[in-house]
C-alpha cells in the first residue's frame, strides 16, 4: 500500500487511523496541560501525577472493557444498547446471597455466564430474527434492567467477598489489577480483530453485507457472535464494577452504552460499520475518563463537564470528516 | 472439532442452569420500620374497618424500596386496615392513569408518593374533591388543596445536620481553615439542591466552606467513581459529607482503595449498613444524617387515623394536623444502636 503511493503519511489513507490516535493523544497532552495550569500544586508532584494517572486508567478499565466489545459490534454493522443494562444484570446475577455462597469463582463465572447469554438472545434476535439492532437492544436493556431490579429487590447488594472486593485496590507490579484486566482484554480484541479470519470477516460484514455473504461468509452466525462477544464484554465489566463498588445494584452501570458508543466514534470507529480499530477506542476511553478527572480536580460541576463531552464528540466526527476531504469539500457538499 | 463445539455449548447449557440457581436471593433485608398498636394508646384499638389506597413510584434504589416495604408492613399490623396498592408505572403520566382507577375504587384514604409534586397535584385535587382524604408522602404537591395531610422529610435540614456535625467536630479538632469535601446525589433533582444549600449554610456558621462538590448518581459505582476523583483532587481533607448512604457503600470503598484515612466522614438517609459501619467504628465513616423512610410507616399511620376521623393521641386536637415535617436526626456512634431498627 504504501509502495504504491507516494504521498507522506500523514495523507496516505492506511494511516487514518495513527493519525486520528496521534490527534487523540495531542488531546491528552492538553487536557494534562491545562490540569497543570489549574492546579500547579497537584501537577507538579510527580508521585500525584503517577498516582493520578492510575487512578484515569482504573476509572477507563471497566468502561473500555464494554468499549471493545462495542467496537466489534459497531464495526459488524450492528450496535449495542443493552451494554450498562447488561452489566447491571450480570452485576446483579453474581452478587446474590446464592451466588456469593460460591465464592469468588462462582461469581464470575455467574456474572460472564449471564453476559454471554443475554448477548446471544441480541445476537439470535438480530441475525436469526431480523429485528434491527437498535430496536433488539434496546428492548434488551429495558428488560434486563427491569430483571435486575426484580432478582436484587430494588436494593444494593453489597458484596461480601474478600476476593473480589480486593481486586479493585490490588496492583501488580505497581499496575492496579483492573488496568491490566483492561489491558489484555484490548490486547485479545486487537489480535482478534487484526490477526484472525473472525477479525477479517467483522470488517468485511460490516463494510458490505451482502457482499460478504456473496463471498461465503455465514453472516447470520458471525453477527450472532459478536453480540455475544459484546455480552462477554459486559460480564467482565461487571465483575470490575461489583469490585470496585464492592457492591452491585440495578441501577448500576447508567448509560454506559452512551459512553462505549462515544468512546469508540471519536476513537474513529464508523457508526455505519466497516471499520474501527481497538487502539482508537481505548485512546477514546481514556480522553473521557481524563475529562472527568480533571473536571473533579478543577472543581467544576457535572453539568458544564457533560456539555465539553458532547461538544468533544461533535468535534471528533467533524475532524474525521475533514481528513477523508478537503476543507472546501466538507463546507460545499450537499 | 464437532465434539469440541458440543463440549462448549454443553458447557455453555451446563452454566446457564447453574446461574439459574443463583437468583434466590435470602438478604436479611425484610425488616421493615413498622410500630405495632401500643396498649396504653388510645388509637390502638380497632376502629371502623377502612381500605387505604397506595402508590409510590417503582424504585430501583433502597430507600424508595424501604418506602413501600414500610407502607405495606404498618397496614399489616393494623387488623382495621384494607391495604391497596397500586404499581406507580414509571413515570408521573403512567401513576396518574393508574391513579384514576384507584379513584374509581373509592378507597377511604390515598397515601401517595408522586413521581413529581408539581405533575401530580392535579390528581390530588380530583381525588379531595371526591372526597377521598390524600395523605401526600415527601414529594409535595404544591398547592394546599391537593393534600389533607402531607409528611415529608426535611432536605435542607439534613444538610444543616451534616454541617453541624463536621463543623462542630472540626471546632472540637481546633481546625482553623479545614477542607471540606462533598458528593452529592443527582444534581439536578430539586432535593439535591436543597440539602447542599443546608450544608453550606450551617457550615458558613463556622466560617467554613466546602472546598470541593463531586455530584453522583445515587448508586454506588458513581459514588466509588466520584470519590476516587475527590480524593486525587483533594489529597488531604479534613471531612466529607456524602449525601447517600447507598451511593456511600461506594464512596467508602473508593476510601479504603486509597488507604485514606486522614479525615471524617458523614453519611445520609441512615441505611442499615451505614449504621452498623458507624456503630463499629471501624472506618471514616462517623456519622450519618437521617431522611428516614419509616415516614412511609408514619403516614400509614396518619392515613387510618384519618379515615377513622381520629386525632394523634397525645396532642390536644381532635384531627390530624396538616403537615408534619420529620426532622433530620444526626446517628452516631453513642446512639447507633437506638436506631439500628430505623436503618433501612
Amino acid at each position: 500500500m504504501t509502495a504504491l503511493t507516494t504521498t507522506g503519511w500523514w495523507r496516505d489513507e492506511s494511516r487514518e487511523p495513527l493519525r486520528r490516535n496521534l490527534g487523540l493523544i495531542g488531546v491528552l497532552v492538553a487536557l494534562f496541560g491545562i490540569g497543570a495550569i489549574i492546579r500547579p500544586d497537584l501537577y507538579g508532584d510527580p508521585q500525584w501525577v503517577v498516582d493520578n494517572t492510575l487512578v484515569i486508567l482504573q476509572q477507563a478499565a471497566a468502561i473500555g472493557v464494554v468499549t471493545v466489545g462495542m467496537t466489534f459490534v459497531i464495526i459488524g454493522g450492528g450496535i449495542d444498547l443493552s451494554v450498562g443494562a447488561l452489566i447491571a444484570l450480570a452485576g446483579v446475577w453474581s452478587t446474590t446471597v446464592a451466588t456469593q455462597s460460591f465464592g469468588a469463582g462462582g461469581m464470575i463465572f455467574t456474572a460472564i455466564i449471564v453476559g454471554v447469554l443475554a448477548g446471544l438472545v441480541n445476537g439470535v434476535l438480530i441475525a436469526y430474527g431480523r429485528l434491527v439492532p437498535f430496536i433488539a437492544t434496546l428492548a434488551m436493556l429495558v428488560a434486563a434492567r427491569g430483571l435486575a431490579a426484580q432478582i436484587s429487590g430494588k436494593q444494593t447488594q453489597v458484596s461480601n467477598d474478600q476476593f473480589i472486593n480486593g481486586l479493585a485496590s490490588s496492583k501488580v507490579l505497581g499496575i492496579p489489577s483492573l488496568v491490566l484486566v483492561l489491558l489484555a482484554v484490548a490486547g485479545l480484541g486487537w489480535v482478534l480483530l487484526n490477526r484472525t479470519t473472525f477479525g477479517r470477516r467483522t470488517v468485511a460484514i460490516g463494510g458490505n453485507q451482502e457482499a460478504a455473504r456473496l463471498a461465503g461468509i455465514n453472516v447470520r452466525r458471525h453477527t450472532m457472535l459478536l453480540y455475544a462477544l459484546s455480552g462477554l464484554c459486559c460480564g467482565i465489566a461487571a465483575i470490575m464494577l461489583t469490585s470496585l463498588a464492592t457492591s452491585s445494584q440495578a441501577a448500576a452501570a447508567e448509560l454506559y452504552e452512551l459512553d462505549a458508543i462515544a468512546a469508540a466514534i471519536i476513537g474513529g470507529t464508523l457508526l455505519s460499520g466497516g471499520r474501527g480499530t481497538v487502539t482508537g477506542s481505548l485512546i477514546g476511553v481514556v480522553v473521557f475518563a481524563t475529562i472527568t478527572n480533571l473536571f473533579a480536580i478543577a472543581n467544576l460541576p457535572t453539568e458544564v463537564q457533560n456539555m465539553v463531552k458532547g461538544g468533544i464528540i461533535v468535534f471528533a466526527v467533524l475532524v474525521q470528516q475533514l481528513k477523508f476531504k478537503s476543507v472546501k469539500q466538507l463546507l460545499t457538499r450537499t | 472439532m464437532a465434539t469440541r463445539r458440543n463440549m462448549l455449548l454443553g458447557g455453555a447449557v451446563l452454566g446457564a442452569l447453574a446461574a439459574a440457581g443463583c437468583t434466590s436471593n435470602e438478604t436479611p433485608s425484610g425488616n421493615a420500620q413498622t410500630k405495632g398498636p401500643d396498649a396504653g394508646n388510645p388509637n390502638a384499638a380497632p376502629g371502623k374497618k377502612i381500605t387505604i389506597g397506595f402508590s409510590a413510584p417503582a424504585a430501583d434504589h433502597g430507600w424508595i424500596a424501604a418506602i413501600t416495604n414500610n407502607a405495606k408492613a404498618q397496614a399489616a399490623t393494623y387488623s382495621d386496615v384494607t391495604f391497596k396498592q397500586v404499581e406507580a408505572g414509571k413515570d408521573a403520566a403512567a401513576q396518574r392513569a393508574v391513579l384514576e382507577t384507584l379513584i374509581a375504587e373509592k378507597p377511604d384514604v390515598i397515601v401517595l408518593l408522586p413521581h413529581d409534586g408539581k405533575e401530580l397535584n392535579a390528581f390530588g385535587l380530583k381525588a379531595m374533591n371526591a372526597g377521598i382524604p390524600v395523605v401526600n408522602l415527601d414529594r409535595a404537591f404544591p398547592d394546599a388543596l391537593a393534600y389533607r395531610c402531607q409528611i415529608k422529610g426535611d432536605n435542607y435540614g439534613m444538610g444543616v445536620a451534616a454541617g453541624h456535625y463536621i463543623g462542630k467536630a472540626l471546632k472540637a479538632k481546633n481546625i482553623a481553615s479545614p477542607i471540606i469535601g462533598e458528593i452529592a446525589g443527582m444534581d439536578e433533582l430539586e432535593l439535591t439542591q436543597e440539602r447542599s444549600q443546608g450544608f453550606k449554610a450551617a457550615l458558613a456558621t463556622y466560617g467554613f466552606t466546602v472546598a470541593n462538590r463531586r455530584a453522583a448518581r445515587f448508586t454506588a459505582d458513581t459514588g466509588q467513581k466520584e470519590a476516587q476523583n475527590l480524593l486525587q483532587a483533594l489529597p488531604k481533607m479534613d471531612a466529607l459529607w456524602n449525601h447517600d448512604d447507598d451511593q456511600g457503600i461506594g464512596v467508602l470503598a473508593a476510601i479504603n482503595a486509597a488507604s485514606r484515612n486522614e479525615f471524617l466522614m458523614v453519611g445520609g438517609a441512615g441505611s442499615k449498613k451505614a449504621i452498623e459501619d458507624i456503630a463499629g467504628d471501624k472506618s471514616v465513616l462517623k456519622a450519618t444524617v437521617t431522611y428516614s423512610p419509616s415516614m412511609a410507616s408514619s403516614a400509614i399511620s396518619l392515613a387510618r387515623l384519618i379515615g377513622q376521623n381520629k386525632g394523634m393521641a397525645d396532642l390536644v386536637e381532635l384531627q390530624v394536623p396538616k403537615e408534619v415535617i420529620l426532622a433530620s436526626e444526626t446517628i452516631t456512634k453513642e446512639n447507633a444502636q437506638t436506631y439500628l431498627k430505623l436503618g433501612f
